[in-house]
């Protein structure tokens, strides 16, 4: 299953005073399996984006396809899109109401009409995946529940709706460090072990160094850069020209090298960094 | 569907109006509409609309665009002109049709019913267009601070108000997120009975009464972190003073019920 979005535009209040093009001229093929990294500053479009990829808004023009149905059209049916692309908002605990863990979880499932059994092993999923104790936290009421906890209740809600397609607004925004490892850590391995496409909007260079195998960098509503992190990485002074920045890694590399270090260049995990400097010192001095 | 609303919308201008006193605006208004309620004839109701035009043509505001505040009322409106006309005891008699007797008071007190609404509508609706909701409570809270003094608190209603105020555009902004939320998994929002749509709200409102009491506690703390305490020797940002243009309004509305008076008299 792939989402090819053509010449996609959006304008917001059209007509009105206020009008603003938050996309202009989109066009992207988003592959089966492939783990997105979706960049960009505030009011990039990057968010107006991924709601268009599950049909939450309709393109002013252009044309988006999810598995051949064109969103566009009136007489697709919007649920069967939601059911292959999830989206996970940006703080999506804000969005929590039921009584208990499990009954917030087998919202999405409900509303496809599944029977009693399916949502059941549909709920034990979803919690096993964002690694919440069934056992434990199922009859609880979510509000008891801590921050991260309920960021992870969350994102399985949406995960029991069993998306092909994954798609994340800022997963980790107003997490500590650790919570921030966490849903990171279950992205990734969700990502591995179910193969699903993923796309992560986020701020973090690092988050995305750490995961994406493709990166988009949106600016103006119009996509800057699309490519490989290795390729986009190394373009740090369009990337600071539009209000963005490099990760660490690539910093810390490159600052490496202006002092003369042999540091390969486009490597952009702080792995990567972490050889190249073991491998200097492992040869045990300066170079230049 | 809320664009239609112009009664409690805010048309930022400069005009007169717009810079006359809050408190000065709200008393008129209170006695445009006792002096709307007066009339009870024709001609009366004319010198009433003559003068509401010109005061929104000072004002800079379309009087289609206000008039087009009315249409939602539209329903209450004949609502009450049906019912005045069935239920007004009269004396003479238009015409009868079976044991309905149509008389000449019951149409009268009908169609005044009907305009007096109109203009309550259109009167109020002057006022808080070019008047913003700031300025609106500010005014409010002046005049009923002399009730302080039995233990009214005027001061503690016009903050509620203020606030109440300010969070209508971020309570609109959530639902929308936390409807385009539900909505991703899968929720439905538009088709089935009434009794399933009441059920479908229930995603959507138990997290906003959440975020509304987290938020309500959130900025009642920032208050008290400001030192914010309600009521006695506050001064305060913007001084409401009166100008010339407020007497200029207050002798237009005294000359209108003066006529409005004296017309009354000499044709009824």
């Amino acid at each position: 299953m792939s989402i090819v979005i053509e010449h996609l535009n959006y304008v917001y209040m059209q007509g009105g005073p206020y009008e603003t093009k938050a996309l202009d001229d989109v066009s992207l093929t988003i592959h089966d399996g492939e783990f997105v990294g979706l960049i960009g500053h505030t009011g990039s479009g990057k968010s107006t984006l991924v709601q268009h990829l599950n049909g939450l808004i309709l393109p002013t023009s252009g044309q988006i396809t999810v598995d051949g149905m064109d969103l566009a059209d009136k007489n697709t049916d919007k649920r069967a899109i939601r059911r292959r692309v999830g989206l996970v908002f940006q703080y999506p605990e804000n969005q929590l109401f039921e009584e208990t863990v499990a009954k917030d979880i087998a919202f999405g499932p409900k509303n496809l009409g599944l029977d009693e059994e399916e949502i059941d092993r549909r709920v034990r999923t979803a919690m096993r995946r964002v690694a919440l104790d069934y056992d434990k936290l199922s009859q609880r009421s979510v509000f008891e529940l801590s921050g991260g906890q309920m960021r992870r209740v969350a994102i399985a809600g949406v995960l029991a709706m069993e998306p092909q397609t994954l798609v994340l607004d800022e997963p980790c925004a107003g997490l500590d460090p650790k919570g921030r490892e966490e849903i990171l850590g279950l992205i990734s391995d969700l990502h591995r072990e179910s193969g699903a496409t993923i796309v992560m909007v986020s701020h973090s260079m690092d988050d995305v160094a750490a995961l994406a195998e493709r990166v988009i960098v949106m600016n103006h509503g119009k996509v800057a850069m699309d490519g490989a992190p290795r390729e986009v990485f190394s373009r740090g002074e369009e990337l600071r020209a539009i209000g963005l920045d490099v990760p660490q890694a690539v910093e810390l590399a490159q600052k490496l090298r202006e002092k003369g270090f042999d540091v390969p260049e486009g490597i952009y995990k702080i792995e990567e960094v972490r050889a190249a400097v073991e491998a200097i010192v492992g040869k045990g001095g300066r170079h230049a | 569907m809320l664009n239609d609303i112009t009664l409690g919308q805010y048309f930022p201008g400069n005009s007169p109006i717009h810079r006359m006193d809050p408190r000065m605006k709200l008393i008129l208004t209170i006695l445009y509409i006792v002096g709307v309620f007066i009339v009870a004839n024709l001609p009366g109701y004319a010198i009433a609309l003559a003068f509401l035009y010109i005061v929104v043509r000072v004002s800079g505001i379309k009087f289609s665009y206000l008039a087009k505040g009315v249409k939602p009322l539209r329903f209450i409106i004949i609502f009450t002109f049906i019912l005045n006309l069935f239920f007004v005891q009269g004396e003479t008699p238009i015409f009868t049709l079976g044991f309905f007797t149509l008389t000449k008071e019951a149409l009268n007190n009908a169609i005044y019913f009907a305009l007096r609404l109109i203009f309550l509508v259109m009167g109020t609706s002057v006022l808080t267009l070019t008047t913003s909701p700031v300025q609106l409570t500010d005014g409010l809270e002046r005049i009923m601070h002399p009730l302080e003094k039995i233990h009214f608190p005027a001061h503690e209603l016009a903050m509620m108000m203020t606030i109440a105020l300010r969070f209508i555009p971020t309570l609109l902004e959530e639902t929308d997120k936390i409807q385009k939320a539900q909505m991703a998994r899968g929720a439905d929002f538009e088709s089935g009975n009434l009794i399933a749509r009441a059920k479908a709200m229930i995603p959507l409102l138990v997290p906003l009464f959440v975020s509304s009491f987290r938020r309500a506690n959130e900025l009642a703390m920032a208050m008290e972190a400001r030192c914010y305490r309600g009521g006695d020797k506050r001064t305060r940002l913007r001084e409401l003073k009166y100008t010339k243009l407020d007497l200029y309004g207050a002798l237009a509305v005294a000359a209108f019920l003066v006529i409005i008076v004296a017309e009354g008299r000499l044709l009824g």
